[in-house]
């Protein structure tokens, strides 16, 4: 009992307390609080070093997604890349959990510490491949998926990739 | 002016009353009996002995009653309960405690006959009831209280856990 | 004062009442948000008190929507018996020597009751709204009533005991000497904790307790008539408030600054402490509650009352 009514009143003082210390929160639209780079806000896609789009349309993004907002289709260009015919956003169904960049095999889909998507139609929430494209490499300067990767395209073939062993071939009986 | 008021709490306190009775739906007959009990405070006041009115609203209106709509609210009274009420309505249930209330009243108009009058004409003070309470009338009030600790006790009794669970925290 | 001058005064007295609970929504939510570390509403006019009239706006304008399965008229009915009974319970309380709109030999008994009525206003919400929630909560707010109504009658008995009469303005005057809070200490302690669970402020909010009823008995009011049941609530936080100073904290007395001043002070501070109390303590559970009210105060309140008679028989001397 004792204990109890000590501890309400050790409530009762701390808050008091509180009395003094300035405000948490700022005055959000002319101040605006500082939001770390990785932090998770609106969704975008980048390309790689040399211009091309990384996304390969793999749909981990898609699978990984909890609410479900992303919607894609694959596409295999005429030089072997793969990559996604369409590429949608519902972004007013995406609770900006970050699950799809960290699905993310090629570094496509990042998230940018922006947050302000206001519109008065809720169609405009939508985003379209178009839209979410951006000109340069996000948070990942360097990487290229289709320079590190084992698969076969126009102009790099089978153990051409950076750090690639030559394939073995399992025809051959020599060592 | 104070005879006016006395009479429109005492029309309102009688009609109440008679609603309450006929009121198939018991929360409406609850709210009426409410009504009645604000007005019979009402009339105490005007009579002279306001601490009567103060307590008429404080424990009646204010607890007892309070309780009665808490035991209406557990039972979840539908239509069932209500054409139940009114089927208690018909003339046949309530003649004969009818007929035995008109005595009753009779008799009461008749011992009002007797005395000259109702009130003393002064407004009685919370200290005067006091006084009296504890002076002439000390047994009764004594008797009420043991009452009162004897319901205590029973109602200890009947809400205490029979089972004591292991582990269980009060 | 004469016959006239008490109905004006009882006018006015009820405009700044209704003033003052408006204006209490907005100032508990700043006060709120300075010992939560926010800001809260600071937009509309300075300090954001245009805030009062927005949301009185907003209140007025909504639709005034009766449910078609709640029992019509007591839902109506139900909002208005708060606001009443907590508007007449202003009557008995003593602004000042001579501002008083009634001085009742039985004042302190009258607010009690008033006190008391006020519980219908949300029972028979509960009742007529038919709703699973609104009835859990008028559950609770039944039980709830009942208890604390019983030793917040008591808590106030030590002292009437020291002054001897129920009058509210022989109350503050008996107090010159000292307030009385000092020998009344467990009497203000308890009539604290009753005052809130009456007019179910937040610690003891357990009839609307958002986080389990949805909004408990006023789940299905909108509009008007839930702002009706916001104006009760707030009427009963000052109304509590000037008892508490009427009756503990010496009322009207106070030097250098006139009376009026003085009560006004006493009865803000007081206003500010049960706001720190909804900022700082948590809602118990309802049995905790009624345990809180059965098993400590109940008792408490009991031996606060056989100590001060004692004390005060002895000092008469016998």
């Amino acid at each position: 009992m004792f204990k109890s009514l000590r501890s309400q009143l050790t409530t009762i003082w701390t808050i008091l307390q509180h009395s003094f210390t300035p405000a948490e929160t700022v005055q959000y639209p002319e101040e605006q609080p500082y939001l770390a780079p990785r932090y998770r806000g609106r969704i975008v896609l980048t390309r790689d070093p040399d211009g091309d789009e990384r996304c390969v349309a793999c749909n981990l993004c898609a699978a990984a997604c909890p609410p479900d907002c992303i919607a894609l289709q694959q596409g295999v260009r005429e030089d072997g890349r793969w990559y996604p015919e369409f590429f949608r956003i519902n972004f007013s169904r995406c609770i900006m959990c970050g699950m799809c960049e960290e699905a993310c095999p090629t570094n496509a889909i990042q998230l940018t510490p922006d947050f302000e998507m206001c519109e008065y139609e809720r169609q405009s929430m939508v985003y379209e491949k178009e839209h979410l494209l951006i000109s340069g490499t996000g948070k990942y300067h360097d990487y290229n998926f289709y320079r590190v990767s084992g698969l076969a395209i126009d102009g790099k073939d089978k153990g051409q990739g950076q750090n690639e062993a030559q394939p073995i071939d399992v025809k051959s009986l020599l060592p | 002016m104070m005879e006016t008021l006395f009479y429109l709490a005492a029309v309102i306190a009688l009609s109440a009353t008679i609603l309450a009775l006929t009121r198939a739906n018991a929360a409406h007959a609850l709210i009426y009996l409410i009504l009645s009990l604000l007005a019979v405070a009402v009339l105490f006041f005007l009579m002279g002995a306001p601490f009567a009115a103060a307590l008429e609203i404080l424990i009646y209106a204010g607890a007892i009653m309070v309780l009665f709509v808490f035991v209406i609210m557990m039972l979840n009274l539908g239509k069932s309960g209500e054409e139940l009420e009114r089927s208690g309505l018909h003339a046949r249930n309530w003649i004969i405690p009818g007929i035995m209330a008109t005595l009753l009243f009779v008799e009461l108009m008749y011992a009002v006959e007797q005395t000259s009058s109702l009130t003393s004409g002064t407004a009685v003070s919370p200290k005067e009831v006091g006084l009296e309470l504890f002076g002439p009338y000390v047994l009764a009030v004594e008797l009420a209280s043991m009452l009162l600790l004897a319901g205590l006790v029973g109602a200890y009794h009947l809400g205490r856990r029979f089972i004591v669970r292991s582990g269980s925290d009060d | 004062m004469s016959e006239l001058g008490t109905i004006g005064f009882g006018l006015f007295i009820i405009l700044a009442a209704v003033g003052g609970a408006a204006t209490l929504t907005w100032f508990e939510r700043r006060l709120l948000g300075i010992w939560q570390d926010r800001y809260g509403p600071n937009r509309l006019g300075p300090f954001g008190v245009g805030q009062v009239a927005s949301d009185m706006i907003k209140l007025l304008t909504k639709h005034d929507w009766v449910p078609p399965f709640s029992d019509r008229v007591v839902f109506v009915f139900a909002p208005t018996a708060i606001v009443v009974a907590m508007m007449l319970g202003f009557a008995v309380v003593p602004f000042g020597p001579d501002l008083y709109v009634i001085d009742l030999n039985i004042g302190l008994l009258f607010f009690l009751g008033m006190t008391s009525l006020a519980v219908y206003s949300v029972l028979l919400a509960a009742l007529a709204s038919n709703n699973k929630y609104a009835l859990l909560g008028g559950l609770r707010s039944a039980a709830q009533m009942v208890s604390y109504e019983v030793f917040m009658g008591l808590s106030l008995m030590g002292v009437v005991m020291l002054t001897g009469s129920f009058s509210m303005r022989a109350i503050v005057e008996a107090q010159t000497d000292l307030w009385n809070f000092i020998p009344q200490f467990l009497g203000l302690f308890t009539f604290l904790i009753a005052g809130i669970a009456e007019s179910h402020r937040l610690p003891f909010d357990l009839p609307e307790a958002e986080h389990e009823l949805t909004a408990g008995f006023h789940t299905e009011y909108s509009g008007m008539k839930f702002a009706m049941f916001m104006l009760g609530e707030y009427l009963g936080l000052i109304l509590i408030s000037c008892m508490i100073v009427a009756l503990f904290f010496g009322g009207w007395l106070g030097p250098w600054l006139p009376p009026i001043v003085w009560f006004c002070l006493k009865t803000f501070i007081v206003i500010c402490f049960f706001i720190l109390l909804r900022a700082a303590i948590p809602r118990p559970r309802y049995d905790q509650l009624m345990t809180l009210g059965w098993k400590y105060m109940l008792p408490l309140t009991l031996f606060n009352l056989l100590v001060t008679g004692a004390v005060a028989l002895t000092l008469k001397g016998g």
